[in-house]
């Protein structure tokens, strides 16, 4: 965990206090809605179907101990006793008082907390790999880059009203986990030939509305001038990005309206004066940053046996550590996957009880830390082989050790219609319902890995473009209706899947997903997962199996009323 | 006569700026008695005529967000007052305006913010080289323009660096690395 000094601990301070006294001028009537709006959502403040929420930044996914409990109070003092934990690594709030917010971020800021430009036209919480500094794939811990950018984008005065929100999200490793190429801004960490580390900078990916992968403007930037290039892109963001419709708002539309090589021509423009100027990064401000992490020392261990032996006898525990421990860097750790994915319960949702077991359960046995992932699990990143098997026993006792990460039950989902005022239909029972039809662990392990993105609105939170299958929620005169496409992905071969045809009802949802089932297990090759099926053959089959079946449940159906 | 914020201080002030009505031609708007700022439009139809004014210090120019600073490149050192106009206080094009002409035009005069301009943006506004601010007029009563001079110095320490301060503050102050424990 980066640790504040006593400016970051300041800053925060003062921007409860600056919060403070908004929420008071607006409650006064001396501030209108209009003018408190930008102010409240650039501290996480929404309005809500029921109520405020509240969404807290939890930078690059991580989190301690004592933020845990923190996180616990807060839900029971002000919330219905839970919080959700989103796509973009952070947490919310769905029901406390708009008057009591000021409160709630100074209890924040005594765990080093903060709900700072989480929602509004700013840059929003950076975001990363959860397996970062524990991945064995890893080029570069992308952690002391995040925090550096966070620090410069936290009030940046020149880019405080964009035409849009801005979100980017930094890779380290190989294989990329943090969703690069849908994000405005996505930096992959590489060497060049000459061994110097830099960034690979892509631009005008995201998903919501017009959903893009991004486009690489630089294929190398080095370390130093990183803030310089990325004021470079913010720079002709902020004055050519569209200011007239929200929706042609975000960066994507200015660089498709460009074309990449203009605005790759503009940045550069731009670059060639800021670069070497002030904003420079130095070699001691990175190792400044990076040494404010306090990561455990972690010395490697021998193999431990008796890991090996619960395996060999325990058949429940093995199908966890299959699913849901990885491998870590270090001889002798894991990291170890908390499913926020039990069957029934909202994806990504954890109770007050939940955070307090989770921050004891981080404190016995993963050095106090813990990472939420941007598919809404929570990862305890360095767990010794010798404790796995209490690990799973105490996570199964929480409601925690579903073994399906990866799996087709490991929905991502956005809370949907039944919190959020933006949502054209409802996410969570989908979910569930979907959950409730494939509940045979045995038959998921054989479908094998399987990703499945639910959202209630084309504005994308549960990333459905990039699910092997994603659903998405769509009005058809005033009625639920689910839109569902296959082939996205996430990772290095990032792509938007493809519409299969017209909507379903809620109720068809689960029969759908077993024919898109159904037609995998009839053409796939040995070890290729729905994912390579669907791009080895295409949607074609995968469409007509699934509107015959059904019209054969519509005729089947007819047939059983006459 | 409007009350203005300078040096940390409120003001009063008898700069009037000129808005063409929907339709109006640059060529022929009527420019007020006194001090004036004028639309970039008015300036370039009437430079001639205008440009003894601007050098006796009693004609600015007003940039809208959608105006390019570089059109003023060559005028900067004429002029005694440029001013960025907020359409909306939402409307973040004014800061970066403001940062290319302190920086890469090296605008030394007053910078003037116009237009929708609060005191929950004062902060930002001064960090990105404005001298002056300008709020809306008829916004505040004096008590809450004395009491919004505290946004002025909303964040003590910001991090990075801007027009006011073009250290970042890892270059300005002194950090300390973390204490660790001996393992």
């Amino acid at each position: 965990m980066y640790k504040y000094d006593e400016y970051d601990q300041r800053i925060v301070d003062e921007r409860v206090a600056q919060f403070a006294d908004q929420t008071r001028r607006f409650l006064a009537g001396e501030l209108s809605e209009d003018e408190f709006r930008p102010l409240r959502l650039q501290n996480g403040v929404y309005i809500q179907r029921h109520a405020p929420m509240l969404r807290i930044a939890v930078p690059y996914g991580n989190l301690n101990s004592k933020q845990l409990r923190m996180l616990g109070h807060i839900a029971r003092r002000y919330d219905h006793g839970y919080a959700h934990v989103t796509t973009r690594h952070n947490i919310q709030f769905n029901w406390p008082k708009l008057e009591d917010v000021p409160e709630i971020l100074g209890l924040l800021s005594s765990v080093q907390m903060h709900a700072i430009q989480t929602s509004g036209n700013c840059i929003r919480n950076v975001t990363s790999d959860p397996f970062a500094g524990v991945a064995a794939d890893e080029i570069a811990d992308p952690r002391p880059w995040c925090e550096i950018l966070r620090q410069w984008s936290t009030f940046h005065p020149e880019f405080a009203f964009l035409p849009r929100k801005f979100k980017i999200a930094v890779n380290g490793a190989k294989q990329d986990r943090a969703l690069v190429q849908a994000h405005d801004i996505g930096l992959d960490l590489v060497y060049n030939e000459a061994g110097e580390l830099g960034f690979r900078v892509l631009v005008g990916g995201g998903l919501g509305r017009t959903p893009i992968i991004g486009a690489e403007i630089s294929a190398f930037v080095p370390w130093q001038q990183i803030l310089n290039y990325c004021s470079a892109i913010l720079r002709v963001y902020n004055l050519h990005g569209r200011r007239d419709n929200a929706y042609k708002a975000r960066i994507k539309i200015l660089v498709k309206a460009l074309g990449v090589e203009e605005f790759a021509r503009q940045v550069e423009a731009e670059f060639v004066h800021l670069k070497d100027g002030p904003s420079t990064l130095t070699q001691a401000e990175i190792d400044r940053v990076a040494g404010r992490f306090d990561d455990p020392v972690l010395a490697p261990l021998p193999q431990d046996a008796g890991y090996r032996a619960h395996l060999a006898e325990n058949k429940a525990f093995a199908a966890w550590a299959r699913r849901n421990v990885r491998a870590h860097r270090v001889q002798g750790y894991a990291s170890v996957v908390l499913s926020l994915k039990p069957y029934g319960v909202a994806p990504g949702d954890l109770t007050a009880e939940q955070f307090d077991a989770i921050a004891d359960l981080a404190d016995r046995h993963a050095f106090g830390e813990v990472r939420n992932t941007h598919e809404q699990n929570v990862l305890l990143a360095s767990v010794r082989e010798a404790d796995l098997f209490e690990v799973w026993q105490q996570a199964r006792e929480l409601g925690l050790a579903t073994p399906n990460i990866g799996l087709l039950t490991d929905i991502i989902s956005c809370p949907g219609g039944d919190f959020c005022a933006l949502a054209n239909a409802k996410s969570i029972p989908i979910a569930n319902a979907i959950q409730d039809r494939f509940t045979d662990l045995d038959y998921l392990y054989d479908l094998g890995e399987l990703e499945l993105n639910i959202s209630g609105c084309m504005n994308a939170c549960g990333h459905h473009h990039v699910g092997h299958i994603g659903i998405l929620g769509v009005d058809k005169n005033g009625q639920e209706f689910y839109q569902v496409t296959i082939g996205g992905s996430q990772g290095n071969q990032a792509a938007l899947g493809k519409v299969i045809g017209p909507s379903f009802a809620a109720a068809e949802m689960p029969d759908v997903i077993t024919s898109l089932i159904n037609n995998f297990i009839d053409n796939r090759h040995e070890d290729e997962r729905f994912i390579d099926t669907v791009r080895r053959i295409g949607i074609d089959s995968f469409k007509t199996r699934v509107y015959a079946e059904r019209a054969a449940r519509l005729e089947a159906r007819e047939t059983a009323n006459v | 006569m409007s009350d203005i914020i300078k040096n940390g201080l409120i003001q009063s002030d008898d700069w009037q700026v000129l808005r063409l009505a929907e339709g109006e031609a640059a060529a022929d708007a009527a420019l007020p008695a006194g001090r004036a700022i004028v639309p970039l439009a008015v300036w370039q139809a009437r430079r001639d005529e205008l440009l003894p004014k601007a050098e006796a210090g009693v004609l600015g120019v007003w940039l809208a967000g959608s105006e390019d600073p570089f059109a003023l490149e060559a005028d900067l050192p004429l002029l005694q007052l440029v001013a960025v106009d907020f359409p909306k206080f939402a409307d973040g094009r004014g800061y970066s305006i403001a940062t290319l002409l302190r920086t890469r035009l090296g605008y030394g005069g007053e910078l003037r913010a116009i237009g929708d301009v609060l005191r929950d943006q004062f902060f930002f506004m001064l960090r990105c080289g404005f001298s002056v601010l300008q709020p809306r007029e008829g916004k505040y009563t004096t008590a809450q323009l004395e009491a919004a001079l505290a946004s002025l110095k909303d964040f003590t320490t910001p991090y990075q660096g801007a027009v006011d301060r073009p250290e970042p503050l890892f270059r300005r102050q002194p950090r300390t690395p973390l204490q660790k424990d001996a393992a």
